[in-house]
């Protein structure tokens, strides 16, 4: 018996194009069905409001607060508050060094994250651009006004620490991951002992314990300004996080990897950074992503030694006595500030994901 | 020059030499070799020689300790008592003689281990490149040359997970001979395969020990041991109960545990 070839067919109309999808994603159970109506209720509730608040009866115009005379949000105050929340106490008139900072680091950032560049470039632009970009906001030589650390302040201080905590941490990190995998018990038990210890203290601590503990190890008269301890204590603070996620992508690697490497004649350094690294840090990378997301929002916490960092900045412009009851609307412009830039973050791990991928088959 | 770095010269245009068997030439040397893994003794008092080009087959039941065995030759397993030699070097923690036998012996394993973050050809140039200090277009042109000889040229540029297992396991074999060395051990090449993949790997390894390659093989393809095999060993609860040359061994057995096993695994 032989049967005819058969050619393929469109599926039915109902399984086709948009109302395939409402069918399947909407309506598919009765309880999806109250579900959908339920979710349509409630942004007829909310989303008229919100807009209203936010552009219909906005305030756009204007100086002061007395000029914001509609029910919406006073966006003057953003407006006339931006320097201060972007970038805290540094001088107007070297604003500009502060923009070319920020510009250079996100060079750095661009060609790191860039699929074109090689390793070579990717490691000198992360040694280079952000060094200039520390020595220009911070001056003091060929006529630049030397500008100090506590009048950084804003969206450019929560950007430099956390660029910083998540470059440094990651290094750090790394190697705890490798003592805490290793053969040797003296390496191992510290790399082990120090992450549980770290874990196993809130952020909020150890930036009070840099900022009373770390000038003890230092002579009297070294200046041991502010944010260098921040930045020490974020990064010890990152690294074990950083260390407990590689570890996780460690533990991914079959034993087989290992074996191979070895018996192809890689001695434990190669093998780590030519075979195993390169697999565990792509299992890692959603955990590093999250963990660095969650940094650049605890970053925040540094306000409590005395940094202004953007949400403190906008916590200080509401308590102006010109401006008071107005904190929604900058607590508003902090949330969205955040948003972008996680927002950002999680896409690009995402894709890195993606493109790590080679267990697809095609 | 160092002993590392002599490799692949040579290679790319070598005649291929039939049966250059050396058997007085010792390449391995197991001497004694005793192993516990903490109360277990896993191999009792192991002597095995291994001649230059000479073909040995182990076999035996699961958990015999023929994986161990084969293991320590390369340490990927370390051993108490007795002493291993390869090529005359003493096999032990000082690193340099482990340098020379990482680079004297190639292992292919019963799960390829191929490294999946890499193409096919990177997996091949890895050692020779990073290891053996060769440049990236001599690693290539040695690579392809390997390639070629599995059969497998056209796949350079894929990532493991899109072959096959009995092209990965050839992808494998490759690799190993990137380095070009003296012993090749296999530890059950086939036994992870579908059936329809055995014969294509089995091939390449006949065409390897042809040449004149001193091989260790551990396998139940008994077919293999008896076209190849300069000797046969069966191992049962860590230690070699029988060796003999395949004829002998598979027709007449002498101990009772060998004709036992000999019957499962013929059964099939
Ligand atoms: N790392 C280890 N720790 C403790 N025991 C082990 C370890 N590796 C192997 N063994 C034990 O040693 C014995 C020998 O194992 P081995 O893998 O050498 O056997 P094998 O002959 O290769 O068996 P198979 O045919 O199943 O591969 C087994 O009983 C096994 O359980
Ligand atoms: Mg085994």
């Amino acid at each position: 018996m032989v049967y005819d070839l058969k050619s393929a067919k469109e599926p039915p109309l109902k399984e086709r194009g948009a109302i395939a999808w409402i069918r399947h994603n909407l309506l598919s159970t009765p309880l999806n069905i109250i579900l959908t109506l339920v979710s349509i209720w409630l942004l007829y509730i909310i989303l008229p409001p919100l807009f209203n608040w936010f552009v219909l009866d906005a305030n756009f115009a204007g100086t002061t607060k007395a000029e914001c005379t509609n029910d919406g949000a006073c966006w003057v105050f953003i407006n006339q508050k931006l320097k201060l929340f972007i970038y805290g106490f540094y001088p107007e008139s070297e604003l500009w060094r502060a923009n070319l900072a920020i510009l250079l680091s996100g060079l750095a950032i661009f060609l790191v994250a860039s699929e074109k560049t090689s390793v070579k470039i990717k490691a000198t632009a992360l040694l280079i651009l952000p060094t200039i970009s520390t020595i220009l906001l911070i001056g003091g030589f060929l006529g630049l006004e030397h500008v100090a650390t506590d009048r950084w302040g804003g969206l450019l201080l929560t950007l430099i620490i956390s660029f910083v905590g998540i470059i440094a941490s990651f290094p750090l990190g790394l190697l705890f991951a490798l003592g805490r995998q290793s053969k040797m018990p003296i390496v191992k038990t510290l790399s082990v002992f120090y992450i549980e210890l770290i874990r196993g203290v809130p952020l909020i601590t150890l930036l009070f314990m840099a900022s009373v503990v770390l000038p003890l190890f230092f002579p009297d008269g070294v200046d041991f300004n502010k944010l260098m301890r921040a930045l020490i204590a974020i990064t010890l603070f990152q690294a074990a996080y950083v260390a407990e996620n590689i570890r996780g992508g460690l533990q991914a690697i079959p034993k087989g990897q290992y074996e191979a490497s070895s018996a192809l004649g890689l001695t434990y350094w190669k093998q780590m950074r030519l075979v195993i690294l390169p697999q565990a840090i792509k299992v890692a990378i959603p955990n590093l992503v999250g963990s660095f997301i969650a940094l650049f929002m605890d970053t925040s916490l540094v306000m409590i030694i005395g940094l202004y960092d953007v949400l403190s900045t906008v916590t200080l412009a509401s308590s102006d006595r010109d401006w008071l009851g107005l904190g929604t609307e900058g607590f508003v412009f902090v949330a969205i500030i955040y948003w972008v830039f996680n927002f950002a973050m999680s896409r690009y791990s995402v894709k890195l994901e993606k493109k790590l991928d080679t267990n697809r088959r095609d | 020059m160092s002993d590392q770095n002599k490799i692949i010269e040579e290679l790319p245009k070598k005649e291929i030499i039939e049966n250059s068997k050396d058997l007085s030439k010792k390449m391995i040397e197991l001497d004694n070799l005793n192993k516990w893994y903490g109360e277990f003794h896993v191999l009792k008092d192991i002597n095995l020689k291994v001649g230059e080009g000479e073909i040995v087959v182990v076999a035996g039941p699961s958990g015999s300790g023929k994986s161990t065995m084969i293991r320590c030759i390369n340490r990927l397993e370390e051993y108490q008592e007795g002493i291993i030699k390869v090529k005359g070097v003493e096999v032990n923690s000082d690193v340099k003689n482990l340098r020379e036998i990482r680079s004297n012996v190639a292992m292919v394993f019963q799960h390829f281990n191929l490294f999946p973050h890499l193409s096919i050809i990177d997996n091949l140039t890895l050692a020779p490149v990073h290891v053996y200090g060769k440049s990236t277009k001599e690693a290539r042109e040695t690579a392809m040359y390997y390639l070629n000889r599995v059969n497998i040229a056209e796949q350079a540029d894929k990532f493991p997970n899109q072959l096959s297992g009995g092209q990965q396991q050839r992808v494998a074999i490759a690799r190993a001979l990137c380095k070009s060395p003296d012993i090749m051990l296999f530890d059950e090449p086939t036994s992870a395969l579908d059936p329809e993949m055995i014969g294509e790997v089995l091939d390449v390894m006949i065409g390897l020990a042809k040449e004149g390659k001193t091989m260790v093989c551990v396998t139940h393809e008994m077919g293999f041991a008896r076209k190849v095999a300069d000797r046969v060993i069966f191992m049962d609860a860590g230690q070699i109960v029988e060796e003999n040359e395949p004829e002998t061994f598979f027709n007449n057995p002498e101990s009772d545990r060998l004709k036992t096993f000999l019957e499962q695994i013929l059964a099939h």
